[in-house]
């Protein structure tokens, strides 16, 4: 991993925008699927909740605390991931999701921009385990 | 006195350096410190001159390395006024120390005896004697904080009883800055007849210690902290005290005799360092340690006083700013402090794009900052080669964090 180019780029207009009005904000009344992760060394919180349909990802929203990196990565997140199949929400990597947030946010703070996508796909993994178990 | 800090930061090549174009102000000394050319160039000649394996082959560059290894323990025993080399022990840290003296108390330790800490400790300084409770069923007691972040004195004294076995304790709170009156309780724990050990990892590096004055039985610092390589701490022990602990590492070179059956332990401090110990880290710290003795801890420790006085009172304006511990003369060098609604990762990055290092987080003390009810907070921490400028610097770019960030705030 490269190191960030500026901070400016790092804390751009849109992230900030992103991380004090973020969207799909709260809680899901209807939610099917849900992953609260966390990141011990830094403190930031993000539970993502999901309605999933058909194996589609009908709607995303979360909730957290934390840097703005975090925040403002689930906010874009969540946007990003809205009628996504679960396989290919599951198949996002690294990149993906910087190339969703268009910043590169160094060795150090990488963890904050993507706990967001950790969780939502611990999420997923959790779901569809939980229904194979049904199933059964 | 007051330090030639000019000339002083001339010894530091790395304080030189430009971050984003801007001039680098490392306020980030609680966490490891810069390095003077004198230890990079000691290290360096070490490795260039007569770099060997120690305490063992005969030729000459051996007999180099192992006086120059003798002689730093011998130096660090000096600095520390401890008897002699007997009672320091070279270990990769302080980490490494306390776990010596923890693991060592878990093979005589009970169930029903107590062992008291502080709620200010770092994890090495708690997670250790949590393995040894769990282990001997030993119960963790803890002398709680004040709201000005200082121990509260009579609870402490309130815990400390007979079933006391252990009191160990920071020197100077990592987060707060607190220095607590090491003297006082050592006293109290040596009334009940209880161990004391004492992390200094942020004491040693800036101001007088001396453990026979103070009368610990363990104390234990690091070498990164106070100018000198990481990699290597120490572990001083009063000479009955080490005679009576028992390695957590064994192998070569902490040996007297082996038989494919049993072995005995080589002299003190030998005992604790088994396996090829770290030379030129020995060497690096040597050199550490002369050039704090040059400029004087008496002085060094004045000079952070100013510095920690000046960032209270500039910090104290910046809105939205609460800083946690005591009042400037009870604390080290160092500062935390939160803006109200941002983010320890934010307050740190945003300094950074002024060229201001400093650390935000737990700062490896997760159940203090759960006590103050915070994630973290962001700290700076200042050293011999910081300025009043540096600190000026700071609390500037935080009123414009505080400025950049309003609206996240006022969300909040």
């Amino acid at each position: 991993m490269t190191m960030p180019d500026s901070i400016e780029e790092l804390y751009r207009e849109e992230v900030m925008d992103h991380y004090q009005n973020p969207r799909n904000f709260g809680k899901m009344a209807n939610a099917n699927a849900s992953y609260h992760d966390y990141n011990p060394v830094c403190g930031d919180e993000v539970e993502v909740q999901l309605k999933i349909e058909n194996s589609i990802l009908k709607e995303a929203m979360f909730t957290g605390k934390g840097c703005a990196i975090s925040q403002a990565a689930a906010s874009m997140l969540t946007e990003e991931v809205k009628g996504k199949a679960l396989k290919s929400a599951v198949a996002m990597t690294k990149d993906d999701m910087l190339k969703i947030i268009r910043i590169n946010p160094g060795p150090v703070r990488i963890k904050c921009a993507l706990l967001a996508l950790r969780a939502l796909q611990k999420g997923i993994v959790q779901y569809e385990a939980t229904k194979i178990g049904m199933a059964k | 006195m007051t330090l030639n800090i000019r000339k002083i930061r001339e010894d530091f090549p790395i304080l030189k350096r430009k971050v984003y174009g801007k001039p680098l102000a490392y306020l980030d000394n609680a966490a490891t410190t810069q390095k003077p050319r004198q230890v990079i160039q000691a290290m360096s000649d070490y490795y260039e001159n007569y770099n060997s394996n120690v305490h063992r082959a005969v030729h000459k560059l051996s007999q180099e390395a192992t006086q120059a290894y003798d002689d730093a323990h011998e130096k660090v025993a000096e600095f520390t006024g401890a008897e002699g080399i007997e009672e320091i022990a070279f270990t990769k840290n302080t980490t490494e120390s306390i776990n010596i003296v923890a693991n060592s108390l878990s093979g005589k330790l009970k169930k029903g005896d107590e062992i008291v800490l502080t709620q200010m400790e770092h994890h090495s300084n708690i997670v250790p004697w949590q393995q040894a409770a769990k282990r001997t069923g030993a119960k963790l007691r803890y002398a709680e904080i004040t709201g000005s972040g200082e121990l509260n004195m009579q609870q402490l004294q309130s815990i400390i009883s007979k079933k006391t076995k252990v009191v160990a304790f920071t020197h100077v709170s990592n987060v707060l800055g607190t220095v607590n009156p090491a003297k006082e309780i050592i006293a109290a724990a040596k009334e009940v007849g209880a161990i004391t050990v004492l992390d200094a990892a942020q004491s040693v590096p800036h101001m007088p210690v001396n453990v026979k004055g103070l009368g610990c039985d363990f104390m234990a610092f690091s070498s990164h902290k106070m100018l000198g390589p990481p990699g290597i701490g120490v572990l001083y022990g009063k000479e009955d005290m080490l005679e009576k602990t028992e390695p957590l590492l064994f192998g070569g070179d902490m040996i007297s005799e082996v038989s494919f059956q049993d072995a005995s332990w080589n002299e003190l401090p030998w005992k604790f360092e088994a396996g090829t110990p770290n030379m030129a880290g020995a060497v690096g710290l040597a050199a550490a340690v002369d050039y704090l003795q040059k400029i004087g801890m008496e002085n060094i420790h004045e000079h952070e006083k100013m510095l920690t006085a000046r960032a209270m009172k500039k910090l104290a304006q910046v809105d939205e700013l609460t800083i946690y511990g005591p009042e400037a003369a009870k604390r080290g060098g160092l500062v935390a402090f939160n803006i109200r609604g941002v983010h320890t990762h934010d307050v740190s990055a945003l300094l950074d794009a002024q060229g201001i290092a400093v650390r935000g987080g737990h700062h490896c003390a997760m159940p203090l900052a759960r006590l103050l009810g915070i994630a973290g907070t962001t700290r700076a921490s200042f050293y011999l080669y910081n300025t009043p400028e540096e600190v000026d610097k700071l609390a500037e770019a935080l009123e414009m964090v505080t400025k950049k960030m309003k609206i996240a705030t006022i969300r909040k």
